[in-house]
């Protein structure tokens, strides 16, 4: 009964002070909203991850694979076999018809064991008999289903709810034509219980045995991706807590004559400890809650651009929908709770050790928080050191992190102590009485706002580096499209045959300068995927390749059949650099082989390498021969294509103008950081509502602090005036402390993050047009924010102002 | 100096409107002093503010010198109080953001008229000298209200309105503070309006004023 009356009893003042009860369940709820948004999207990519991993075993079936990754002859299936090894064959590749990608899995049913379950065929021996037997049933996802229809080039097509998007699972014998690859498997699924065994000694030099637990591809190549979406989402969770704190500290301060009350009335320490304890977790899950279903409506929009993302970048595929997950909801809930009591801790502590008698101290929250500033430059200082130990000594993706947390943590703990000595500067300088006192109020209204100015800070800089890495990538990209793409005209032959006849044709056409055969084969290196592509030796490439470092000779050695040439994140990723050696798997064994160079590639995330036309037809004779580029005046192309097209019947797909493939590269480019640029925006929001909700919740008490300035004969329009130039100056300085900073977070992410995560780096542009935009966004954020508390001092009646003034007050 | 003709005030409650004031009427000579007393919740304080242009009036008039306040819109009082009023509050309501030198002088600035011979003196004089580089937050009440009366009286305007101004300090700091306002506003000729509560402090005053319910009772 104590602790309810108690309770009650606080609980008044959210009642009276209904704005402050907005901003706390704001904060709260827009936490949550951003952190458990983006967690639902990470938790249904990797449960996407995950499906595709069961249908290769991964997850509960260890696999036996060739040790140099690429396929391997049946044969050694059937020589396991014969050995009595358990072993199922799986032949998994990507099939490309009209210029989308199927996912081909091929299985043999018989043999498959239990466990594999997303793979099982079921529903009893009518539906085995027609997977087995001709014309072979193929089973996929449902919306994969409805997506294809009927076609004529695929077997019949059977819905199977355990697959992935893009994904066909089909019997292996029909898996070998689809993919031509007659008597190959890709691995041999084992069960767990086997793979402690050693492989029979004629195998072992060949295969090895992948433990059942490994990651999959898709988890590696996209773990970077989602870490930049986690890393993201808790930036916009910390910018929430700014909100919360300072909605907690201001409501302790505004209660502390009550809480006194509440102790003389016998009250007890504990119990009202206890009571606010109470409170703050109910604002937590009624926060909490609205943050969740806003983190889920945040999803569901984020999705499309998410799977467009993952898509361009790594090929990974997601459903179009959001499936809801109870650890989900809970985590949320979790996070808030934790969020809200750590942006409360301060606040409990203090009223717990709250003198009954002290003197009433109204500004005593503002005047710790100038006490605070100096313990923040110290915080900042350690951080910083902290941020270039990370820098100096740590390596991997989440030392990157490290040093982007550091840099920007000091630097919002800085802001406030820098934004004072502005302000006193201003005030010394200041020689009219109105704008010595703006100063002088500035520097005093300072410690109200300090929290949501570097919540702004924060979401400037994040945005300047973000807008400037994505900017520089896109200028880059562009150059990088120009270097790669030197062909006008790629055209692709139905198969090896034709491709060669085609390049016959060409070569004999005068408007054709040149064929440049582009040959591909698929290969792992070092357990990571590997393609290899050749190339003719021709000016073309020699020009215009965008080579990052290289022998004086590449090219030379290149033709040869000596050397290699390497994508910069394979690179990266393997320590490699030229004049190194590597040893390249080939269906034949090992190559080694020099490295002659290092070239720039966006493409894909997969490891590359470039190899000679000669050397690619000894080592992958059973290679993809149908591409080609051709050289041609950009005006004959037009032309070039039609002939192309009435010699040998070929559709759109496979003849490709150099600026149509410009332009798709371009599009999925935007298509691929448009997610990045969606949680941009929204953390300035989150800034911005940070602010507002500061401004709203100070509004009140800045009406009394600005009274006797209109008594002694200011009018409200001057006071207004002054407010809004007040908090635009602060919200100027901010952005101008926000411009290096953000330039020092877009160098961290193109130098340290981008390179630790898919193993490129890129060269940062300076961009003061974009500069510019940001500064106004600054100031237009900080208009929007000061509208409303300031229209409202604009408006305030005498009444309300003579309330600073009253005698009864 | 001060003129007020059949001046009614009242306020919007929740039971309906509420009469403050029902047709007061009183005068203030030059340089001469007033105490306007009476209980809690006479009018006093309304009153008040009606004469600095704090508030408006439903009916009635209001002239300071020569300018009629109720004939003013917001920025004509605003700038009446800036150069003609002087304001003392029982709150003090010092601007917490500036230093005692810079409270002293901030009105008379603001009115254009800072003379720093005479800021000098009524440093010197309200014993705050020494106190100029404070802060309002490191002041006790009284050195509070010294300095409040200094603003007030930097710009030397011809009327000071004062409430309650020495009700937030003991007694013995509280007549001394009063004996300094008295002494410096004859000095700089000023009219003086006090609100109080105190027969005794109002006793000390050239004449007397008792509202009650809203009206002047003698």
């Amino acid at each position: 009964m104590r602790a309810w009356t108690t309770l009650r009893a606080l609980m008044g003042h959210w009642r009276r002070h209904p704005v402050e009860c907005l901003t706390l369940l704001a904060g709260l709820a827009v936490a949550t909203a951003l952190w458990s948004g983006v967690q639902a999207l990470n938790a249904e990519a990797r449960a996407s991850y995950a499906r595709s991993a069961a249908l290769l075993g991964t997850g509960s079936l260890a696999s036996v694979v060739a040790e140099d990754g690429g396929r391997f002859a049946r044969e050694d299936f059937v020589a396991l076999r014969l050995l009595g090894w358990p072993v199922t064959p799986l032949l998994d590749g990507r099939l490309t018809r009209d210029g989308e990608s199927l996912r081909i899995i091929g299985v043999d049913p018989i043999t498959l064991p239990a466990s594999a379950s997303a793979l099982r065929i079921g529903e009893g021996d009518e539906r085995l008999t027609d997977f087995l037997l001709p014309p072979h049933l193929a089973l996929a996802a449902p919306e994969t289903l409805a997506r294809l229809g009927a076609p004529a080039d695929l077997p019949p097509l059977a819905a199977s709810e355990t697959l992935p998007p893009d994904t066909l699972v089909v019997d292996i014998g029909v898996a070998e034509r689809l993919l031509d690859a007659e008597g190959r498997v890709s691995r041999l699924l084992l069960p767990p219980e086997r793979a402690g065994e050693p492989l029979p000694a004629p195998l072992a030099a060949r295969l090895r045995i992948q433990p059942e637990d490994a990651e999959s591809d898709l988890d590696r190549l996209t773990a970077s991706f989602h870490l930049n979406l986690a890393a993201f989402g808790f930036l916009a969770f910390v910018v929430g807590l700014f909100i919360v704190y300072s909605a907690i500290g201001l409501a302790f301060e505004q209660r502390k004559p009550m809480i006194r009350t509440l102790r003389a009335c016998g009250v007890s320490a504990r119990l009202l400890t206890g009571a606010m304890l109470a409170e703050t977790i109910g604002f937590a899950l009624l926060g909490g809650a609205l943050g969740i279903v806003a983190g889920y409506g945040i999803a569901a929009a984020l999705l499309p651009d998410v799977a467009a993302s993952l898509e361009g970048l790594y090929g990974a595929t997601l459903p179009g929908r959001l499936s809801l997950d109870p650890a989900w909801w809970l985590a949320g809930m979790a996070l808030c709770l934790a969020g809200a009591l750590a942006a409360a801790g301060g606040s409990l502590w203090r009223a717990a050790r709250l003198p009954v008698l002290a003197p009433a101290q109204p500004q005593a929250w503002l005047a710790d928080q100038r006490r605070g500033m100096r313990r923040q430059l110290v915080a900042a200082a350690l951080l910083a050191a902290g941020s270039l130990a990370a820098l100096a000594l740590g390596s991997g993706l989440a030392a990157g992190f490290a040093v982007l947390g550091g840099l920007l943590v000091s630097a919002a703990l800085a802001l406030p102590a820098l934004l004072a000595s502005v302000l006193a500067f201003g005030h010394r300088r200041a020689r009219r009485p109105v704008a010595e006192w703006a100063w002088a109020d500035g520097r005093q209204q300072l410690s109200g706002l300090s929290l949501a100015l570097m919540a702004l800070l924060l979401a400037l800089a994040v945005n300047l580096g973000v807008g400037t890495m994505v900017e520089s990538f896109r200028r880059t990209f562009d150059a990088y499209l120009d270097q790669r793409l030197v062909s006008e005209l790629y055209v692709t032959g139905r198969d090896g045959a034709e491709a060669r006849d085609i390049a016959a044709w060409a070569a004999a056409r005068p408007e054709v300068a040149a064929v440049l055969p582009i040959w591909r084969a698929e290969s792992r290196f070092r357990d990571w995927p590997l393609e290899i592509y050749a190339f003719a030796d021709h000016a073309s490439y020699r020009d215009n390749w965008p080579l990052v470092a290289g022998l004086p000779d590449a090219w030379d050695r290149v033709a040869a059949g000596e050397a290699v040439l390497v994508s910069e994140q394979m690179a990266r990723r393997f320590g490699l650099g030229p004049g190194d050696r590597l040893t390249l798997p080939t269906p034949g064994g090992g190559w080694e082989v020099g490295l002659a160079a290092v070239y720039r590639d966006f493409g894909n995330p997969e490891a590359q390498v470039m190899v000679s036309r000669e050397a690619f037809a000894l080592h992958w004779p059973e290679g993809d021969h149908r591409r080609m580029g051709l050289r041609a005046a950009p005006e004959a192309v037009p032309g070039l294509a039609a002939a192309l097209a009435a010699s040998f019947g070929l559709g759109d797909e496979q003849i490709v103008d150099q600026r149509a493939l410009k332009a798709l590269s371009l599009r999925i480019f935007e298509k691929t950081f448009a997610i990045t640029i969606a949680l941009n925006a929204l953390t300035l929001l989150v800034a911005g509502v940070a602010l507002l909700t500061s401004l709203l919740a100070l509004s009140d008490l800045r009406l009394l602090q600005l009274a006797p300035l209109w008594a002694l004969g200011l009018t409200r329009a001057q006071l207004a005036l002054l407010e809004m130039g007040k908090l635009l100056g602060l919200a100027a300085l901010t952005a101008c402390a926000a411009l290096p900073l953000g330039l020092a977070v877009a160098w961290v992410l193109t130098a340290v993050v981008n390179v630790r995560a898919f193993g490129w780096r890129l060269p940062v542009e300076f961009l003061p047009g974009q500069w510019g935009r940001l500064f106004v966004l600054a100031l237009l954020c900080a208009f929007v924010a000061a509208l409303w508390p300031i229209w409202r001092l604009r408006r305030a009646s005498p009444l309300t102002l003579l309330q600073g003034f009253s005698n009864e007050r | 100096m001060l003129e007020v003709a059949s001046v009614s005030k009242s306020y919007a409650t929740a039971l309906g409107p509420l009469a403050v004031l029902d047709g007061v009427t009183l005068a203030l000579s030059p340089g001469r002093s007033l105490a306007l007393t009476g209980e809690s919740g006479s009018g006093k304080s309304t009153l008040l503010h009606l004469i600095a242009g704090l508030d408006a009036v439903d009916a009635g008039r209001i002239r300071v010198g020569p300018a009629e306040v109720t004939a003013m819109g917001d920025a004509g009082r605003s700038a009446l109080r800036r150069e003609a009023i002087g304001l003392v509050f029982q709150q003090f309501n010092l601007i917490p953001s500036l230093d005692v030198a810079a409270n002293l002088a901030f009105q008379a600035r603001l009115a254009g008229r800072h003379d720093p011979d005479w800021q000098a003196a009524l440093t010197r004089r309200l014993g705050l000298e020494d106190l100029r580089a404070r802060y309002p937050e490191a002041l006790s009440g009284g050195q509070q209200q010294r300095v409040a009366i200094g603003r007030a009286l930097a710009g030397r305007p011809g009327l000071i309105l004062a409430d309650e101004p020495t009700g937030n300090l003991d007694e013995a700091t509280g007549d001394a503070v009063l004996d300094l306002m008295l002494e410096l506003v004859a000095a700089s000729g000023a009219s003086l309006l006090m609100v109080t509560h105190s027969t005794r402090l109002a006793a000390r005053l050239d004449a007397q004023a008792v509202l009650r319910q809203g009206r002047i009772a003698r």
